[in-house]
C-alpha cells in the first residue's frame, strides 16, 4: 500500500517538474518535438530508477551519522554526510556512463534513441534532485527508493510529454512576437503547475497544505494575542 | 574601466541584459524558480552561484590543459561538488534557517546548467582571470533575475521585503492595507514563479527586438 501511495505522490502531488522545478534546463531544450521528448524521459526515467536505490544504500551504509558501524565499534560515530553532494554526484556521472557503455553494447538500437541524451542526462537537476529529496525525506527502504525513483521518473517524463506536444501546437497560434518560443513555454509551464496542485488533496490532503495551514493559523494567532496584550495594556494606562 | 580592457568589460556586461544566462541562454532555471518566495533566500541563492562559479570557472579554467576530454565532465562535476560543499556548510555555520529554508536547492547548484554551461563554454577555452569575469559576470546577471522575481513575489505575495513590512500592516490595517488592499498570496506558490520569469522575458524581448525567436 505504502507503495502505491508513495508512487502517485511522487508522479502527480510532487512532481519534480511542476512542484519543485527540477530538471527545467533540459525540460525546455528538448521539448520542441514529441519524440526527442520521449527519448529523453525514458532516459529520465531509467537513470532515476538506478541511481536512486543506489544512492539510497551509499546513503544508509557509509553516510549518515553511525552508518558505517558495520565496519566495527570505533567506526559508529563517523558522520560522513557533507560528503553526500560529492558521492551522490559521481555515482550519478559513473552510472552514466556506465549505462552508456552497456546500453551501446547490448543494444544498439535502444543506444541510437537514448543513446544522445546519457550525457545530457549527468547533469540533470532532476537526477540529483531525485537523490537529495531521498535523502532529506528519509524514505525508509530500497524497494521505496526503487518505487520514489521509478514514480518521479514517470512524473518528469509525463511533464516534458505534455509540453512537447502542446509546444508542437502552439505552432498555429497566434503568439504576442516577443512571447514566442520561451516565454510563452514558461507560462504554459506556470499554468500546468497550477493545474497539477490540484493533485494536491488526491492522497492525505497533501504535504504543503498540512505543514502550512498550522503555521498561518499560529500567526495570525500571535498577532491576536500581541493586539489583545495591547488593548489591555492600553486599558491599564487608561485606568491609570 | 580603467582596470579592464574593453573586451574584458564585455564579459562581465553582455550576461547582465543581451546574452541573460536564464532569459536567454535558457540555463540554470531549476534551481532559480524554487527559491525566489523570499527576497533574502534569492540574495543568498545568487551570492552562492556567484562564489561557485567565479572560483570553479577560475579552477577549470587552470586545469583545462591536463584534463582528459572523455572524463571532463566528472572532472567538472567533482569541482563544482567541492565548491559547493563549501558553501553548504558556511551557511549551515553561519544562516541555519535560510540553509534550512534552501533546503536541497544548495546541492542542486553542482546540476545548475549555467556552471556546467560556462565550464564548457568557455573555461575549457580561456585563460583564468577572462574565465573569472566571465563567471562573475553570468552569475550576476543570473542573480539579477533571481532577485527581481523573488522582489516581485515577496512584495505582492506577503506585502514584505526582506522580512519588513513595507506596504503596512495587514492585521492593524495601516499603510495600504487601511485602503483595503489584500495580498496575493498566489504570488507565493510556485506556478507564479514560472509566470514571473515568463512575463520578463516578454518585457525584455518587446524591449530588444533582435531577440524574438521564430517558432
Amino acid at each position: 500500500m505504502e507503495h502505491i501511495e508513495l508512487f502517485f505522490k511522487s508522479i502527480f502531488i510532487d512532481n519534480m517538474v511542476f512542484a519543485t522545478f527540477l530538471g527545467m534546463c533540459s525540460y525546455l531544450a528538448v521539448s520542441k518535438k514529441v519524440s526527442t521528448a520521449v527519448g529523453l524521459g525514458a532516459a529520465v526515467i531509467f537513470v532515476l530508477a538506478v541511481t536512486v536505490p543506489l544512492n539510497w544504500l551509499l546513503d544508509q551504509y557509509i553516510l549518515q551519522e553511525g552508518a558505517l558501524s558495520w565496519l566495527g565499534e570505533e567506526y559508529a560515530s563517523y558522520d560522513l554526510s557533507f560528503l553526500s553532494f560529492i558521492m551522490f554526484i559521481a555515482t550519478i556521472a559513473t552510472m552514466v556512463q556506465l549505462v552508456e557503455i552497456i546500453v551501446e553494447k547490448f543494444s544498439p538500437s535502444l543506444y541510437n534513441s537514448l543513446g544522445i541524451f546519457l550525457p545530457l542526462i549527468a547533469v540533470n537537476c532532476a537526477i540529483l534532485g531525485g537523490s537529495l529529496f531521498m535523502q532529506s525525506r528519509e524514505i525508509p527502504s530500497i524497494g521505496l527508493a526503487l518505487t520514489y525513483g521509478v514514480g518521479s521518473g514517470i512524473g518528469w517524463f509525463l511533464a516534458i510529454l505534455a509540453i512537447a506536444a502542446i509546444r508542437e501546437k502552439i505552432r498555429y497560434s497566434a503568439v504576442p512576437p516577443a512571447l514566442r518560443g520561451l516565454g510563452i513555454t514558461f507560462i504554459i509551464t506556470g499554468l500546468m503547475a497550477i493545474g497539477f496542485m490540484s493533485f494536491g488533496g488526491m492522497l492525505t490532503g497533501g504535504d504543503e497544505k498540512k505543514e502550512e495551514k498550522p503555521k498561518v493559523e499560529a500567526k495570525v494567532e500571535k498577532e491576536e494575542i500581541k493586539k489583545e496584550a495591547k488593548e489591555i495594556v492600553a486599558e491599564n494606562t487608561n485606568i491609570n | 574601466m580603467g582596470l579592464l580592457s574593453k573586451k574584458d568589460a564585455a564579459l562581465i556586461k553582455d550576461p547582465l541584459f543581451d546574452n541573460n544566462p536564464i532569459t536567454i541562454q535558457v540555463l540554470g532555471i531549476c534551481s532559480a524558480l524554487a527559491i525566489t518566495a523570499e527576497l533574502k533566500a534569492s540574495i543568498v541563492m545568487s551570492i552562492s552561484v556567484m562564489f561557485v562559479l567565479g572560483l570553479g570557472n577560475v579552477v577549470i579554467s587552470l586545469m583545462r590543459n591536463i584534463i582528459p576530454s572523455k572524463i571532463r565532465i566528472i572532472v567538472q562535476l567533482i569541482v563544482v561538488a567541492t565548491l559547493v560543499i563549501i558553501v553548504d556548510l558556511v551557511l549551515k555555520a553561519f544562516a541555519y534557517e535560510l540553509s534550512k529554508t534552501l533546503s536541497v536547492f544548495v546541492g542542486l547548484i553542482i546540476t545548475n546548467c549555467i556552471i556546467m554551461g560556462r565550464f564548457e563554454a568557455f573555461a575549457l577555452g580561456n585563460g583564468p582571470w577572462r574565465s573569472f569575469l566571465d563567471g562573475i559576470g553570468n552569475a550576476v546577471g543570473y542573480g539579477l533575475i533571481l532577485i527581481a522575481v523573488g522582489f516581485f513575489r515577496e512584495l505582492l505575495g506577503s506585502g514584505t521585503l526582506l522580512g519588513i513590512k513595507v506596504l503596512g500592516d495587514p492585521i492593524e490595517k495601516t499603510g495600504l492595507y487601511a485602503f483595503g488592499y489584500e495580498n496575493n498570496g498566489f504570488m507565493l506558490l510556485s506556478p507564479m514563479a514560472l509566470i514571473v520569469v515568463g512575463i520578463i522575458i516578454w518585457v525584455q524581448r518587446t524591449k530588444n527586438k533582435a531577440l524574438i525567436e521564430e517558432n
